[in-house]
């Protein structure tokens, strides 16, 4: 566990010592502060508009990080040797797949919650806006069970990544994760649309891709959240039995993977 | 004792995309190492020294054989606790400052925060890096970056240290550091494995070496098993000599050189010396020394190879 640790601390300091994650989080946050300007042009809605850019803002750049750190974290290891020195170390394949990916995970955790501090000042602005008061009370703790469903999104994201990270070149790993992404927005198209051709086939094939493809639709709770709808104590539970179970099979997966490897 | 035993190793690598062809990177290799030595494993680039360094390391898995550290299955991952390995031309996270990747080291091999201070600076010392402690692995030089790997290997007191290529890229200076820290580390009673192309750090370093050629075995034991041979021959120097003296050894020496004020000559046998001996005598020479003509390492790596090469190409 202490060496899982371990790997996971150097995850984390890698990345908050270069430079692009920095800059990836001031873009989020000038995003999350454009809808400020947005916000002014939408009379009445301000909170809306304010909730909706801020949580999207997030979303994206989180999975942007995710992605792009996430395809590299095997993957530069192996190409710049600096594997070789540990697991020459009594580490076994598994705690360093595992190590990884906590040190990933943390990493995107500080990053949300930067995020949100921004999201709330500028929520706090425009609380005092003329038009907006009184809007403000009633989603603020929806906000941040939306900002926890965005971080088990991430997480699964994270996982995704780490799988073709194991075994494949970080510009593919980019491709599928990303491919993987945005079919993952729209599972729930595919089942309906199973249902909708009424042939058994089709039926057994796209359901087999519903259980096998993630399925981000019941994370994205952005659109209620920013109409001030409350998110469904039972939607939060499954997402984060949902996000256990999967998270364990692509875990499993890279490790695998991982430990059939040769490493050149 | 046993430190290592290589039994029959072999490692074959697929090349190509779409028609996958076989090569054999290590055929069949068995050596043993014993504790306390220093053993060098040498041969051209490409022999396959770093293929059976990374298959002791678990970091690729042999096609067939098996090998034993330390009486334990080189796969024994709690085994790896008591071995130090620096690989090939070390790259590590450049990010890190040399003290912290020692830190980070330290705690793979699950040592704690109170032991690790002491051993890090003990080490830094040791490896001549204590000024450098807080400069990120960005900056150091090809040889500090050595000095650092070198420290890393030795964080957890190893039993027996792997080092390859630990002199490849320094300066005679970096070199004869490695050198005695190697030397060191024997003083101590480890078991040092390097592998190596440099042959004049061979000769002044090992107990006994391996020689590895195209993934095969072509000798092991110590220097002067291997040198044995052509050891008949004799260099005698003489001082003092003349044109005369050089007619009358003629028959004799087998080669003649005058460099400067010296006769250098090279005899087959014994009883060519005290014939040599009689003549120098007779015409007033001097005799400044004499000794076997020993083989060099070097000619004897070449000649070796000289000869593999014969024997396995058309």
């Amino acid at each position: 566990m202490n060496k899982i640790l371990a790997i996971a601390q150097n995850t984390f300091k890698e990345a908050i010592r270069d430079k692009i994650l920095y800059s990836l989080i001031l873009f989020a946050l000038l995003m999350i502060g454009s809808s400020l300007i947005l916000g002014m042009i939408s009379i009445n809605i301000e909170t809306k508009v304010t909730v909706d850019v801020g949580l999207s803002s997030m979303s994206l750049i989180g999975a942007v990080i995710a992605v792009f750190i996430g395809i590299n974290l095997v993957h530069k290891e192996i190409d710049k040797r600096t594997l070789y020195s540990i697991l020459a170390k009594p580490v076994r394949r598994t705690e360093f797949i595992l190590g990884k990916f906590f040190g990933l995970a943390f990493t995107l955790f500080v990053n949300l919650a930067i995020m949100t501090v921004g999201l709330v000042l500028v929520l706090t602005y425009v609380k005092s806006h003329a038009y907006s008061k009184g809007q403000l009370t009633e989603i603020h703790s929806s906000l941040f069970v939306a900002v926890f469903l965005i971080f088990l999104q991430l997480l699964l994201i994270t996982g995704i990544a780490l799988v073709f990270s194991s075994f494949s070149t970080p510009t593919l790993s980019a491709m599928f994760t990303l491919a993987l992404y945005f079919i993952g927005q729209f599972n729930a198209d595919i089942k309906h649309f199973g249902v909708d051709a009424g042939n058994v086939a089709v039926r057994m094939i796209t359901s087999g891709l519903y259980y096998l493809l993630p399925n981000f639709g019941n994370f994205n709770v952005i659109a209620g959240v920013s109409h001030g709808k409350p998110i469904a104590a039972a939607l939060v539970v499954y997402d984060v039995a949902y996000s256990i179970v999967y998270l364990a099979i692509l875990l499993s997966a890279a490790a695998v993977i991982f430990n059939q490897r040769n490493l050149k | 004792m046993e430190a290592i035993r290589i039994h029959e190793l072999t490692k074959d690598y697929y090349v190509g995309f779409w028609r996958k062809r076989k090569v054999r990177a290590l055929d069949q290799l068995s050596l043993t190492v014993n504790k306390g030595e220093i053993f060098g494993f040498l041969g051209p680039n490409g022999a396959g020294k770093t293929t059976t360094l990374k298959l002791l390391m678990r970091l690729i898995y042999p096609t067939s054989g098996h090998a034993e550290i330390l009486g334990k299955p080189f796969d024994d991952v709690a085994m790896h606790a008591h071995i130090g390995y620096l690989p090939e031309n070390p790259y590590f996270y450049d990010y890190l400052t040399a003290e912290e990747f020692l830190a980070y080291s330290a705690r793979l091999f699950g040592l704690n925060s109170t032991g690790m201070k002491s051993k890090i600076d003990e080490l830094l010392q040791v490896v001549d890096l204590k000024d450098a402690r807080r400069l990120q692995l960005r900056k150091f030089s090809k040889g500090m970056l050595q000095r650092a790997g070198i420290a890393q290997a030795l964080i957890n007191d190893p039993e027996i240290i792997f080092l390859d290529e630990p002199m490849s890229g320094l300066d005679p200076i970096g070199r004869r550091e490695i050198r005695d820290l190697i030397l060191g580390l024997k003083r101590e009673g480890k078991t040092v494995f390097f592998s190596t192309h440099i042959l004049p750090d061979v000769e002044t370093l090992c107990d006994r070496v391996a020689i590895i050629h195209k993934g095969r075995l072509r000798g092991c034991g110590s220097l002067t098993e291997l040198l044995v041979g052509d050891s008949s021959a004799i260099e005698m120097v003489v001082s003092r000599f003349n044109d005369e003296l050089q007619g009358a050894l003629r028959s004799t020496a087998t080669d003649q050189n005058v460099a400067g004020n010296m006769l250098r000559l090279t005899l087959p046998d014994q009883a060519a010396l005290f014939r040599a001996l009689e003549v120098v005598r007779a015409h007033g020479g001097q005799v400044v020394h004499v000794h076997p003509l020993k083989e060099s390492f070097e000619d004897y790596f070449v000649k070796l190879f000289a000869n593999e090469s014969k024997s396995i190409e058309p």
